[in-house]
């Protein structure tokens, strides 16, 4: 029996060191079906929530607040808080934007190009840091939101019949980018929401409190395990999967173009796509494990992200990292070799 | 369905998935047809016993791809060579090239949405109330239990002789699913 795709992985393969190298297994021995839900159920329903979680809580909060009260004073005083003082620059915002995208796409990759690649650790780690991804995004999406000046206006840049008669300028890599950016949110968000279905439909079994049974019973839609839905399912997973990937791809190329399509002078290259891909998923990496690192042991998870998972990321991020070290090397040299002065 | 109208089917729990596998191939052969089968996860060998066809979902999803592609060229083409027509360096209005990344997001956008909504749709959720609910060991489908259900409706079914088959396949026990 091989389930495939995104349920549980067969539990007595993984549980398996890889025999003479010292390679730690993907689960920790001795569990079965049962008890590795019952696990992880039990954070969600039955663990209280402790007084550390309510810290981290709060000083979170303090952050946002710090936030909005940063961006009431940007709305009120206007983008020159940020040092620009040039109308069709960029100051810091597309750094950050640039930033928050990158993050994200780890998740991407971890959900949809380790399926096709049938990585089978991936279903440790994979809703966490699609989680990431949709939050990561909602940070991105702040900044050319704020950076119009007029977030209000901010729809302007949607094609739609309006009353001043004018459309989006398609020839614009800013325009790219409102599609790329809504493109990307919406396809993780349904990414993470059709994996989440079967999760939520266990917690909607599992769950002791009326409440918890109707609100994700709700979110379940009704989903009851059948042969011909998985089947459906695993098709539409596995076609996400394989959409998901070129869209991962795309947007970070498209995000590099808001600098190289201009001809500014050691922007106008085309190291620029694939240096800016390499180096978000890179970062995406890094910031899955600051998450995960943490998280499996507050919550008592090392024996489902186990040595192996940290392994496999930072074995990414050893390649990544040398794909960016290598565009680096490349933007100095064409720098000093090109005939831009 | 007029001798017995309450009841739904019979649904046979088993304890692994390789049990419910066989138990399916079985129920096939034996000749039910209006049947499922119900597993905390995939098992893609489930489907092929129960004797399902493949899915229309790639093709949904194709369709989708294809409509999303060529409304998102149209759409540039049009607002920018006809609705509102912008000399840029002298650049032809009609620019194909830049038009590139909108018209594959939009394709990627569209092929996505077809995918979860053909997917909700062709299995019919959101399903509020299914009479498989109603047995009480039906929670576990969802954790570590694997169940066959032969549904009333079919040709071959009847209370007794299914429920002596479905005792037949080694099942952890067998409930009469109320509708």
């Amino acid at each position: 029996m091989t389930p495939a795709g995104d349920g549980l992985v067969p539990i007595e393969d993984p549980t398996q060191a890889v025999v003479g190298t010292g390679v730690p297994p993907i689960i920790a021995p001795g569990y079965t079906f049962g008890s590795v839900t019952d696990k992880i159920a039990a954070i969600v329903l039955a663990r209280k929530t402790p007084l550390g979680w309510w810290l981290g809580f709060g000083a979170a909060f303090m952050l946002t607040l710090l936030l909005f009260a940063a961006l009431s004073y940007l709305v009120v005083t206007g983008i020159g808080i940020w040092g620009n003082n040039v109308p069709i620059g960029w100051a810091f915002d597309i750094t950050n934007f640039v930033w928050w995208i990158g993050i994200g796409h780890a998740g991407t990759l971890i959900s949809a190009i380790l399926l096709l690649l049938k990585q089978p650790w991936r279903t440790s780690i994979n809703r966490f840091a699609e989680a990431m991804t949709l939050f990561a995004v909602a940070c991105a999406g702040i900044f050319p939101l704020f950076h119009t000046g007029r977030p209000w206006l901010a729809y302007w840049m949607l094609p739609y019949p309006n009353t001043m008669g004018v459309w989006p300028q398609f020839r614009s890599p800013l325009i790219w980018d409102v599609f790329a950016v809504s493109t990307y949110a919406t396809v993780s968000l349904l990414f993470w929401f059709v994996g989440l279905v079967p999760d939520l439909a266990t917690l909607r079994d599992r769950s002791q409190s009326r409440i918890g049974g109707v609100v994700y019973g709700m979110l379940a839609m009704g989903w009851r395990g059948s042969a011909h839905h998985w089947h459906r399912y695993e098709t539409a997973y596995l076609l996400l999967a394989g959409l998901a990937t070129p869209l991962v791809v795309s947007v970070h190329t498209v995000v590099s173009f808001d600098f190289a399509i201009a001809i500014v002078p050691g922007w106008h290259t085309t190291i620029f796509p694939p240096y800016f891909v390499a180096g978000a998923i890179y970062s995406g990496f890094a910031m899955v494990l600051t998450l995960a690192i943490p998280i499996r042991a507050i919550y008592g998870l090392e024996d489902f992200i186990t040595m192996r998972h940290l392994q496999n990321m930072a074995k990414v991020m050893l390649v990544t990292g040398l794909i960016v070290a290598y565009g680096y090397t490349i933007e100095a040299f064409i720098a000093w070799y090109g005939a831009d002065k | 369905m007029t001798n017995a109208p309450l009841i739904y089917g019979l649904m046979a729990e088993f304890d692994d998935p390789n049990a419910l596998v066989a138990a399916t191939e079985r129920a096939h052969h034996e000749g039910y047809r209006r049947m499922d089968a119900y597993s905390p996860f995939p098992i893609e060998e489930l489907h092929k016993a129960l004797g399902a066809r493949r899915t229309r979902l790639p093709l949904l999803v194709l369709i989708g791809g294809l409509v999303g592609c060529l409304s998102g060229y149209l759409l540039q083409y049009w607002a920018s060579a006809i609705a509102y027509p912008i000399n840029v360096g002298g650049r032809p209005l009609h620019s194909w090239p830049a038009f590139v990344p909108v018209t594959f997001e939009c394709t990627i956008l569209a092929a996505a949405l077809s995918a979860v909504v053909g997917m909700l749709a062709l299995n019919g959720l959101p399903m509020p109330y299914h009479p498989v609910f109603n047995v009480p060991r039906f929670a576990l489908a969802s954790r570590n239990r694997f169940f066959l259900c032969i549904e009333a409706k079919d040709p071959k079914f009847d209370l007794e002789a299914t429920r002596r088959f479905l005792e037949t396949l080694g099942p952890r026990g067998v409930a009469t699913v109320a509708d």
